[in-house]
């Protein structure tokens, strides 16, 4: 290993840029002669829009011009389409209402977009967007996810009782027979509860329109410029894909919620052309709670059966899943085949059978959140299986080992479809309870109790499907794209490499760990290497980053490229050694002819690939830049055992975070460091799911009670533990480089190891989450009541 | 934000007069409540009147009986302040424990009185110290100052120059913070004076309010014992998305034994 090559735990290039306030974020970028868009959004969740007067707005000083719908459909703008078309389980297609960029005859929820108005300054468009009276005649709102099947209301004419789908997965008449044998069926029912994204960064877009030449360019904070670049050019605005280049500069956080086409960037790439300057909008902090695509929200019930020991035998599930006003791009995969085909976990159940049902109601649009499904379909499993154990009276971390499924029975197909490649449960789990001491658990929450505090211990072992997606899969399952990955190779003529990728880094590092993966393979030096992303005119295609798949997807096309370049550089040097090409063996970046100490370097090869002096130009052209795409054979399956331990304050009903152990399987890593980090964060932001953060609306009105930081709790430094982190390494068989991907795996794996640490804790069933104050000092007085008893 | 026309005074006097000739005039002294309000457009004044940075308002003097505080004192200075923590150690405390360091760092003790925020610290201990507070005007007594959700007793035009704080015997401050904002869920503020003991409370009601029942069992016995059996009402105490009246009421027992036992630690 070298200082900067792969396992090297090589500090962040990037950083220095972030940390100086030297990046450049979509809102840093100002165009000659741009103007500002402001929105004018609903005040109310669900009603009847009226007349629109705008008269008044537009007569305003610096305004350009104020839009409504009409505008759009006069112009033929299209709506905002949705990526995945999902097939109920009555064979017909999801019911798929259209999304207009700006509403049309009714708003579906609080924030949704009525108008557009720009303007020579921000604070102009401010002042004309509450100029224009709009007429809105109110309807009663869809709110509650359980309820909307049921609601008097339906948010779109097309589903009359909410539903979007009804979808299933599994064997149901063999899951019913394993019940009916069943010695043993724990049941739960839960609310996974609906989460807001908060990127640090928020949404950003500025169009700008060349009448010169008819191109358009759009800066935007996205994950994914290419899919912008596909649905917004292809499916709203007709441009085609040479006329518009998408530019996700740098971007302050996703966490998914940058993966979509949002109506609010096709709508400055529009209207920069109507009005001939180039069209800024940034979101405000509570526009961002309001119209980013939330998380999560399913209420399930989840039945376990098993024989008097302890093995499964077979896993029921049913969920509702919201997916607020409209479809997001993703949004009816996220609950469907992002959440079920989890539902083995790292078990060998034999028999599994899962229903889904989507529905709509009057809120923001739901759609991927980090894990996207899978912390969804973890704390489904990872709870239930916890309280097999406690109904049982089995220790919770033998009633795993039990039913895992052994390292000798890899490739394994599980009942929910996914064919798992590798992976070593049990070593993680053992590792993990070795970190966080599980055996003298006992002492510790005796020494507690001593201190008035309840102790308790929680597990999850987790696993997720990710690095999205082998294409033949995702187009089966209705996925309207490819999900492969793009990447470039390009030596210049002195030898220092620019590498190409078509993966987005928001947060994740990937201009280091990029360059560390190229660094070792071709042996240049770290620093001579660049990486770029987010331009749809300096990369071939890309499909971004999300799902945990940079590395996977996006550095297997590198390595693929990185074989080219190398096969290249071989007939090269056996040209300019005068060798035979199967003699040239390359190693730390240099080309040696078998045998010998004859050798030219990268760096020599490349110069002759350049200057092309003595070079064999009939069999070979010049130049040394390769290109490679990637589509991956499968899923990559990253797993492993997280053990939350918590304390409770049973007379505040505060729970403390008092350790944690994460032992994952990300196969091979490139850089630890980087690779703890996106741990760290993942678990940070499952404590956040589990403890802190719940997105309210209110019930009746449908507004959203937790519109601002003030009542939407994020989780801060002092929330979290200090993590024990290891891993172990089980590489991924069918890519070239053994890796995983491990963005999403602290936020699949928390939540259900904290919960299931509070409710043993309080030594209660359950709880929901966020575990308040309140929620926990209510089951501690109704504990402490049984306990009088 | 709205346009406004932006004042910076060189003396109080000069403050004063721009305040009362302005249509619409506001203070602005750390800006913590007042530029959110204005950057979501929530209000529409038409002037603001700047007494942050004057040096006449911004002091700490102690004299034994009494520690008196300049109302654009920031939090941070209090907290940090060395006679603050010799003579009311909880003040500083709670000083301390407001919002975050650039919070502290801006935020005024004046500008948190004045605003009367039903989850804003210093109203308790103002209550429970039985402070004074200075205006251009009068002399306030705390008991006559806090008036209701965002009310106090300041007339229009007149400004907070100063808090006077009489030295306690034992006093101490607990805070349940609210887990999102931070600001009190419940705080409570108890103290034992020659003058006798008080309890004050914030977070729970429409403004900080004294807890009479608790000041009565504790005059006797200032511990955490001779409060235990008094049952605090929720009725009229606020309710939200985090907390319900019943747990507040809960809270205002847990928070005012465990400022009691620092009182007394
Ligand atoms: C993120 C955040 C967290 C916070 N957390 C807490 C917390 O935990 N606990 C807590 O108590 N507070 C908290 N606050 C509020 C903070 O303490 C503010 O500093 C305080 O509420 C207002 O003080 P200010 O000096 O900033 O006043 P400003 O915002 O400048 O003014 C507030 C109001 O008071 C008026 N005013 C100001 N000075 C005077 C004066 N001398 N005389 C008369 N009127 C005056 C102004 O005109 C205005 O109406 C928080 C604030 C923020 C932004």
């Amino acid at each position: 290993m070298t200082e900067t090559g792969i396992g090297a735990r090589v500090k962040r290039k990037e950083d220095f840029r972030f940390l100086t306030g030297q990046g450049t974020y979509t809102d840093d970028i100002n165009r000659h002669g741009q103007a500002h868009a402001c929105f004018l959004r609903s005040p109310h969740a669900h009603a009847k829009l009226g007349a629109i007067n705008a008269a008044k707005a537009k007569a305003m000083p610096g305004v350009l011009a104020v839009f409504t719908h009409a505008d759009l459909a006069a112009d033929k703008v299209g709506g905002v389409p949705c990526g995945f078309g999902l097939t109920q389980k009555n064979g017909k297609p999801q019911i798929e209402p259209p999304h207009p960029a700006l509403a049309a005859g009714k708003v579906r929820y609080a924030g949704d977009a009525v108008a557009m108005v720009v303007a020579e300054t921000l604070a102009q468009a401010r002042d004309a967007a509450e100029a224009i009276e709009v007429g809105y005649s109110e309807l009663p709102a869809v709110v509650d996810t359980a309820g909307a099947p049921r609601a008097k209301s339906a948010v779109h004419d097309e589903a009359p009782n909410n539903v979007c789908f009804e979808w299933e997965i599994g064997d149901k008449a063999k899951t019913d027979e394993a019940f009916a044998k069943a010695a043993n069926v724990s049941k739960l029912e839960f609310v996974n509860n609906r989460l807001i994204p908060n990127a640090m960064e928020p949404r950003a877009a500025v169009g700008e329109y060349d009448r010169a030449t008819g191109n358009y360019t759009l800066y935007t904070t996205s994950q994914n410029p290419h899919v912008i670049r596909l649905l917004m050019g292809a499916f709203v605005l007709a441009i085609p894909e040479h006329r518009l280049r998408v530019v996700a500069p740098d971007v302050g956080g996703g966490f998914g919620s940058k993966i979509f086409h949002y109506a609010e960037e096709a709508l400055v790439t529009w209207a920069c052309r109507k009005v001939g300057r180039p069209v800024k909008w940034t979101a405000e902090r509570s526009e961002s709670f309001l119209t980013d695509a939330h998380g999560r929200d399913h209420v399930t019930k989840v039945e376990l059966a098993t024989d008097r020991e302890g093995n499964f035998l077979g896993l029921r599930v049913h969920s509702i899943a919201n997916l607020g006003a409209y479809l997001s791009t993703f949004a009816p995969m996220v609950p469907t085949w992002l959440y079920a085909p989890l539902f083995a976990g790292q078990y060998r159940t034999p028999a599994i059978h899962a229903e889904v049902i989507g529905v709509f109601t009057n809120t923001s649009p739901v759609d991927a959140y980090r894990g996207a499904g899978r912390p969804e379909a973890t704390y489904v499993v990872e709870r239930i299986v916890e309280t097999a154990a406690r109904d049982l009276k089995l220790d919770p971390a033998e009633i795993r080992r039990k039913n895992f499924i052994a390292p000798a029975q890899f490739p394994y197909t599980t009942p929910v479809v996914l064919q798992y490649d590798s992976g070593q449960y049990a070593l993680a789990m053992d590792k993990a309870c070795q970190l966080i001491d599980y055996k003298n658990f006992a002492k510790r929450k005796a020494e507690a109790e001593k201190r008035g505090r309840l102790r308790g211990i929680g597990f999850s072992a987790y696993i997720e499907a990710c690095g999205v997606a082998p294409s033949a899969v995702a187009g089966a399952i209705g996925a309207r794209a490819g999900l492969y990955e793009a990447g470039v190779i390009r030596f210049h003529p002195t030898g220092s490499v620019t590498v190409i990728t078509g993966t987005h880094s928001h947060g994740q590092g990937h201009e280091t760990t990029f360059a560390q993966l190229v660094s070792d393979r071709l042996g240049v030096p770290y620093d001579s290497i660049d990486v770029v992303h987010g331009d749809t005119d300096r990369i071939p295609f890309g499909m971004g980053t999300y799902g945990s798949r940079s590395i996977a997807v996006g550095g297997s096309a590198l390595s693929k490229a990185m074989d080219k370049i190398v096969d290249k550089g071989k007939r090269i040097a056996a040209h300019l050694m005068e060798a035979a090409v199967q003699d040239i063996e390359f190693k730390n970046g240099a080309f040696r002819v078998a045998g010998t100490d004859k050798q030219k370097t990268i760096q020599e090869v490349a110069f002759a690939a350049y200057v092309p002096h003595n070079y064999p130009l009939n069999e070979l052209e010049p130049g040394l830049e390769e290109t490679a795409y990637y589509d991956p054979a499968n899923f990559t399956y990253p797993a492993g055992t997280h053990i939350a331990e918590v304390e409770v304050d049973p007379q505040t009903g505060q729970v403390e975070v008092v350790d944690w152990a994460a032992v994952d399987d990300f196969g091979n890593v490139i850089n630890p460091m980087i690779v703890e980090g996106q741990v760290h964060g993942g678990i940070a932001q499952g404590i956040g799911q589990a403890l802190l953060e719940g997105c309210v609306y209110d019930d009746r009105s449908g507004q959203l009670v937790t519109g601002s930081y003030m009542d939407y709790c994020m989780p801060r430094a002092d929330n979290l533990p200090s993590y024990r982190v290891d891993m172990t390494h089980t590489p991924c068989p069918h890519n070239p480089l053994g890796v995983k991907g491990c963005g999403e795996a602290g936020a699949i794996a928390a939540p259900a190891a904290l919960m299931n640490a509070i409710t043993n804790a309080l030594g209660i069933k359950d709880l929901a989450m966020p575990a308040t104050p309140e929620r926990v000092w209510r089951a501690a007085q109704a504990r402490g009541a049984r306990a009088a008893e | 934000m709205y346009n406004f026309a932006y004042h910076r005074p060189g003396s109080l006097a000069e403050a004063e007069r721009k305040l009362k000739a302005a249509a619409d005039g506001r203070l602005l002294a750390g800006g913590q409540t007042l530029l959110p309000t204005l950057k979501q457009r929530l209000a529409k004044p038409s002037d603001l009147i700047d007494i942050g940075r004057l040096a006449e308002l911004s002091f700490i003097k102690a004299d034994g009986r009494s520690v008196q505080i300049g109302a654009t004192t920031r939090h941070a200075t209090v907290a940090a302040s060395a006679e603050v923590r010799k003579a009311i150690p909880a003040l500083a405390k709670l000083a301390g424990g407001i919002g975050d360091p650039q919070v502290r760092n801006m935020g005024t003790i004046g500008g948190s009185l004045a605003n009367s925020d039903p989850a804003a610290d210093y109203p308790a201990a103002v209550l429970a110290l039985g402070a004074t507070i200075h205006t251009t005007e009068r002399a306030i007594a705390a008991d006559d100052f806090f008036k209701g959700l965002f009310e106090t007793a300041l007339k229009p035009g007149e400004i907070i120059k100063s808090v006077s704080f009489p030295v306690p015997e034992k006093a101490g401050y607990m805070k349940f913070a609210q887990p999102a904002s931070r600001f009190c869920m419940v705080g409570v503020f108890v103290c034992k004076a020659g003058s006798g003991v008080r309890v004050a409370v914030t977070g729970a009601g429409p403004c900080a309010f004294r807890q009479s029942a608790m000041e009565k069992a504790l005059a006797s016995n200032f511990s955490a014992a001779a409060i235990e059996s008094v049952k605090v009402s929720p009725a009229g105490l606020n309710a939200d998305i985090h907390c319900s009246a019943e747990y507040r009421a809960h809270l205002v027992g847990v928070m005012a034994r465990r400022a009691l036992t620092e009182a007394n630690g």
